[in-house]
């Protein structure tokens, strides 16, 4: 089990932070993922593996100003 | 009042400094409200100039129409209490450099637009300072569903977030809640460097 923002999520093995973005949906191209209090930046997304038990935070970026 | 608690919180603001990216609607409604409670140095980046569209929400004048904002900034908070040191710079972050102007401040705030310009500040400034709060804002654009608006707090990053807020491009900037969640994010700065208030 790993937690996407303070919910309950099944843990999937070798499962990358875009895997985990595409599974909950989350397509919006702008987010600040932490995983665990660090900062993933968006190009680590693709190669960089969430381990069980995992916190992880992502936050939709939204325009405005 | 409590002369006490304002003495001490007066010194402690006044000791602070703090960064601002983007002098628009959150940066200058932040950037005032800062002053006003008595931060002693603002530094302040934007490279736009005031247009006659963003008086519907950013603290400028008709008067300023014309000029580049971040001087017309320093001049409305100088107007408020002169004693405030006012750094400005004016020029577009951009990537690979957002840090450049934020070395020597104790908290930074993101108030800029384009939710791409957004993300690369946020990444990039924590990465270079993993130790100084940051805080930003995403989803101000509409009107009402002010419960909507939360603090989302991950370590030093502290977000003033409506995720179901639509992007700004599809939708309206009014002064309301512009100015709500520019002076949530001024309230947050407050209680970094004070601490809670208890």
């Amino acid at each position: 089990m790993i937690k996407v923002n303070g919910k309950n999520v099944d843990f999937v093995e070798y499962e990358t932070v875009s895997g985990l973005l595409k599974r909950m949906k989350y397509v919006f191209p702008n987010v600040v993922v932490k995983v665990n209090g660090e900062l993933v930046k968006r190009t680590d997304f693709a190669h960089t593996i969430i381990a069980d038990k995992s916190e992880v935070s992502v936050i939709h970026m939204i325009s405005g100003g | 009042m409590n002369t006490q608690k304002s003495e001490h919180i007066r010194m402690k603001l006044q000791k602070s400094s703090v960064g601002i990216a983007g002098a628009g609607g959150l940066g200058s409604n932040i950037a005032v409200s800062l002053a006003r409670a008595g931060i002693g140095r603002l530094v302040i980046v934007d490279f736009d100039t005031v247009e006659e569209s963003n008086l519907n929400r950013q603290y400028y004048f008709r008067d300023q129409i014309g000029m580049v904002k971040v001087e017309a900034l320093k001049e409305i908070i100088h107007r408020i209490d002169d004693s405030v040191k006012v750094d400005i710079f004016n020029y577009r972050l951009t990537k690979n450099t957002m840090d450049k102007s934020f070395h020597n401040v104790d908290v930074i705030v993101e108030a800029l637009d384009d939710a791409d310009i957004k993300t690369i500040f946020i990444e990039e400034v924590m990465q270079k300072f993993p130790n100084v709060p940051i805080v930003g804002c995403s989803g101000v654009a509409g009107y009402g569903h002010s419960d909507r608006i939360i603090t989302k707090k991950i370590g030093n990053l502290y977000m003033v977030y409506d995720e179901k807020a639509k992007d700004s491009n599809d939708d309206v900037l009014m002064a309301p809640r512009v100015i709500l969640m520019a002076n949530w994010q001024a309230n947050i700065v407050l209680e970094i460097i004070l601490g809670e208030d208890k």
